[in-house]
């Protein structure tokens, strides 16, 4: 019995180890969103190009959609771009762009620039919609369901891997259900 | 004298980074601005991860600053200012989290830690004393030996 007790020190260490070793790894700056299973939340604001249609939450009912957040001044935003026009060009998913504490002519430099796949885009100069739902920077993702509801919401660059891995299972499983 | 200017231009600096965070906000009383600090400095901000809300410079910090205000101007009490903004950006923001059956083992493994160390301490010192009381150190016999070995060592140093 005795014996048994001096490698408790040992088993200790080892658990400690895994515990840490699980930790190694993970991404900090990515954590659960708050809003996910819960409504987009209401919303009035302007569309981009015409700031004479206002925009709320309707518009992210009826279909599964993407909610792409992103600015000109997000060098991230840049970098997936490319990647966003090949989901709405090639794989015909409908992406709605919420453009973050952003100016008009910025933004539509940036479209001119590397084109448009969003179908709708929100302009949210002040950031509101985006402090509702939780964005603490550019770019980052939310799939949208039929409903209106968040099912996921991806903080960082939207890329092939992070598409069939990732997102795509959460777009099938919420068109599976709606 | 010679490192004058340099103490100068860090001490015109230091200014140049507070007034980045110091936004101006009224106050009807000196309680309510001690509270408004009070909920910045334990609200985390969720995009510089280790600085709470009150020290960071992110512009979401600013934002998240703005709203503590308005609810605080809404007449907002402090638990539900910080519902409001764990409602948006997730518990992550506390740095405080509530005590619930989730986070009982957090909050309490400093206690059981203490009251395990304790325990241990106390066994050990328990159990040497009880072994000090059941056997004595040595028997007459070995006590005579002893004496006998230390006699005949003394002779040759």
């Amino acid at each position: 019995m005795k014996r048994i007790l001096l490698f408790l020190p040992l088993v200790i260490a080892v658990a400690i180890g895994i515990f840490l070793a699980a930790g190694i790894g993970k991404d900090p700056t990515k954590f659960e969103s708050a809003r996910i299973g819960k409504p987009v939340p209401e919303f009035s604001l302007q569309s981009l190009d015409d700031p004479e249609q206002i925009l709320d939450a309707s518009l992210l009912k009826g279909e599964v959609s993407l909610l792409n957040v992103w600015a000109e001044w997000c060098p991230a935003c840049w970098d997936e771009h490319g990647y966003l026009m090949q989901l709405a060009n090639d794989k015909g998913v409908r992406i709605i762009g919420l453009n973050y504490k952003d100016q008009r002519e910025t933004a539509f430099r940036f479209l001119g620039r590397l084109g448009n796949p969003y179908q709708q885009i929100i302009f949210d100069p002040q950031g509101s919609l985006g402090f509702d739902l939780g964005v603490y920077g550019a770019p980052e993702t939310f799939v949208i369901d039929a409903e209106g509801v968040v099912r996921y919401r991806h903080v960082g660059v939207v890329n092939e891997t992070v598409w069939q891995d990732v997102l795509l299972p959460v777009i099938n499983e919420a068109r599976g259900n709606s | 004298m010679r490192y004058l200017p340099l103490v100068l231009a860090l001490l015109v600096m230091c200014g140049v980074a507070r007034a980045e965070v110091a936004e101006v906000y009224d106050f009807d009383t000196r309680a309510e601005e001690q509270r408004y600090r009070d909920l910045i400095a334990e609200l985390r901000c969720p995009k510089c991860q280790n600085q709470n809300i009150a020290d960071s410079n992110a512009p979401i910090s600013k934002d998240m600053r703005d709203q503590v205000y308005r609810l605080m101007r809404q007449g907002a009490t402090d638990d539900e200012i910080v519902g409001d903004l764990v409602s948006r950006f997730g518990e992550f923001v506390q740095y405080k989290p509530p005590v619930d059956k989730r986070t009982i083992l957090l909050w309490a493994f400093p206690a059981i830690a203490v009251i395990g160390g304790v325990l241990i301490v106390g066994g050990v010192a328990m159990r040497s004393r009880k072994r000090e009381e059941e056997e004595p150190a040595l028997s007459p016999e070995e006590k005579a030996r002893v004496r006998q070995m230390l006699a005949e060592k003394d002779p040759q140093p």
